[in-house]
């Protein structure tokens, strides 16, 4: 249990720079996520953490201690990965106690530790198996005892779900989730999907291009996203975005105007903006409508699965709650 | 193998014909091997009187008795125990300093890392025989002639076998690693738990290759040995025959060139099956 402290944090390689500055304070026992498109640094961040990669500047701390020059073994941490990086050639019980036994933990308390987590994520009939005799989600788990049985201060997730089939993705979010609040450990989780960073979050960090575009709890993100880039990211279909021009808002040139498709409505004729449908999806519970605006821009409408959906081509009104549209600078940050 | 009744094939003459050419084949290549051992089961004066025998004689236990005891200059037990300490030397040397120069070619960037991946890879082109006069003047200058560690040491670097064991090492995932340097694996802890076992399907291969290459080797130490008990036993076979007007104990060389030839095919035998169960388990 421990906080993790990220202070101006940059990394280059050789000469190209791929984190400009990040800084981040994650309090003991949160559960961070750190979400961002591929390329944008969030694995590297991870992997700093971890001391995988060395930090080029700035400083990494771990529960007040500074570690930018701490071995991985030192640093009190265990790191799930992408593709479980499962020893092979050991089954499940060696994997998890690899670590144990070369601490050179005595074997009664090895043996203790390894069977209190292999309770906890139901792997005891398994104790004997080799990774390649077990399924996918199963291998997480052992990837996930190997972590547990170190009883380390921070728990980092290098995109864990990303290898699984959708159902196990949503059954395993919710099992870490639950393992990480009865653990009460700190946990840095890094994923490309939104609705993991979502619902795994106390506070998500949004990376975008090497730097922390936004932190903060979830819903907060989603409710007031910093730039048009958050805007975009978060939320699935993602933010509208209409040149201010557009609706007559009086402000300055190249100001967007960004509104939820589930804030606007569809009314049959409007002063404020209109467009034609170009095509609409109807998913049963709600039915997103496509419309082509006046310069071609495209929107997003999201309505109730039951409401009339208007025909492809027809002229369609805009309206919203003037509460809920968000305007973003030229640069792309909030105004 | 068991063919099921299921199996969509139909065994015209060609099925026919192509076993019969294989057998054939077989037959063919076998046959001077039959030859040797019926040789070396018959007496001098049968082999000397045409036409020759070709089934074998009652002399087997005799003849070999002879050989493994007494043999034409040594013993031909000591050649074979002078060949296998030769060949399982250069086989497990080869195996160790590969697998050692691998690990730290793939898994560690030090200066002259390329340059020394190819001088490596240089010594490829530069086969024993090429090399053999500055060799034999290194191991006479150590004063390591006659001796095991002087026909083994100049045969046991291997730029093959380096080669291979880096192309493996590179298919193994970078987390892997990563995932050991966390639970505190310092590297060559990392290379004996996880790379090693890892690895034993190929090491297995690299032995039956590298025992029959240590095996066969001929040249060498006809060169180093001058001692009879020093004799292995391919150059051994070659020593047996007579100069001059001697007569040859043809039965006795005969048999010693079959007993030449069974361990490297019990090596072939045992490392098949090691092997093949590696290929069945192992899995990136």
């Amino acid at each position: 249990m421990a906080t993790v402290t990220l202070e101006n944090i940059c990394k280059s390689f050789g000469k190209t720079d791929v984190i400009h500055g990040v800084d981040i304070d994650i309090a003991d026992g949160e559960f961070i996520v750190i979400v961002g498109p591929s390329g944008c640094g969030k694995s590297t961040l991870l992997r700093m953490i971890a001391g995988l990669e060395t930090v080029t500047s700035g400083e990494v701390r771990i529960g007040g201690r500074r570690v930018n020059d701490v071995e991985p073994m030192d640093r009190d941490i265990a790191m799930v990965f992408q593709n479980y990086a499962l020893y092979p050639h050991m089954n499940v019980f060696d994997n998890m106690a690899y670590g144990l036994k070369i601490a050179g933990k005595p074997r009664a308390e090895i043996a203790e530790r390894v069977a209190g987590a292999a309770r906890l994520l139901q792997l005891e009939p398994y104790l004997d198996r080799k990774p390649r005799e077990l399924s996918g989600g199963q291998r997480q788990r052992v990837a996930m005892g190997r972590a547990i049985v170190r009883k380390p201060a921070v728990f980092l997730f290098d995109e864990p779900l990303s290898n699984l089939d959708a159902k196990l993705r949503v059954q395993m979010r919710l099992e870490i989730r639950q393992l990480q609040r009865d653990l009460g450990v700190t946990a840095v989780y890094v994923t490309h999907d939104q609705v993991e960073a979502m619902t795994l979050a106390d506070r998500m960090v949004v990376m975008h291009a090497g730097r922390a575009d936004q932190i903060g709890p979830p819903l907060e993100v989603y409710e007031n996203p910093a730039t048009t880039f958050v805007a975009g990211f978060i939320g699935s279909p993602p933010m509208n975005f209409v040149p201010v021009g557009l609706v007559g808002l009086g402000a300055p040139e190249g100001t967007v105007l960004g509104i939820r498709p589930e804030h606007v409505e569809l009314v049959s004729g409007s002063d404020r903006l209109h467009g034609t449908v170009v095509y609409a999806e109807a998913l049963g519970a709600e039915t997103l409508v496509h419309v082509r605006l006046a310069d071609g821009t495209l929107a997003t409408v999201r309505q109730d699965g039951t409401a009339p959906t208007p025909p492809e081509g027809s002229d369609v009104g805009l309206i919203w709650a003037e509460a809920h549209q968000k305007l973003f600078g030229a640069d792309g940050t909030r105004l | 193998m068991s063919r099921r009744d299921g199996m969509v094939e139909r065994r015209g003459w060609g099925y026919w014909l192509s076993h019969a050419g294989l057998i054939l084949g077989v037959a063919f290549v076998f046959f001077p091997i039959w030859l040797a051992f019926v040789a070396s089961t018959v007496s001098q004066t049968e082999i000397v009187r045409p036409p020759m025998p070709l089934w074998p004689g009652d002399h087997l236990l005799e003849n070999y008795g002879k050989a493994l005891a007494s043999g034409v200059n040594a013993p031909v037990a000591l050649m074979l125990m002078n060949s296998a300490i030769m060949a399982i030397g250069i086989a497990l040397g080869k195996i160790a300093i590969s697998l050692l120069s691998a690990f730290a070619i793939v898994y560690f960037r030090f200066p002259g890392r390329k340059l020394f991946f190819w001088l490596i890879f240089l010594t490829l082109m530069l086969p024993v025989e090429v090399r053999i006069v500055p060799t034999y003047e290194v191991i006479a200058g150590f004063g390591m002639l006659n001796s095991y560690s002087g026909l083994i040491l100049p045969l046991i670097a291997s730029a093959t076998a380096t080669f291979l064991f880096r192309q493996f090492f590179m298919t193994v995932p970078d987390e892997l690693a990563e995932a050991a340097r966390v639970d505190g694996a310092r590297p060559m802890r990392f290379f004996l738990d996880i790379l090693m076992p890892m690895s034993r399907t190929n090491i297995a291969a690299l032995f039956v290759i590298l025992f029959i290459y240590g095996w066969n080797q001929y040249l060498w130490p006809l060169l180093i040995t001058t001692d009879p008990a020093m004799n292995t036993i391919v150059m051994g076979i070659k020593q047996m025959f007579p100069s001059g007007d001697d007569i040859a104990d043809w039965p006795v060389i005969m048999a010693t060139s079959i007993l030449a030839m069974v361990p490297p095919v019990l090596v072939v035998i045992g490392m098949q099956r090691l092997f093949i169960r590696g290929l069945v388990e192992s899995e990136k």
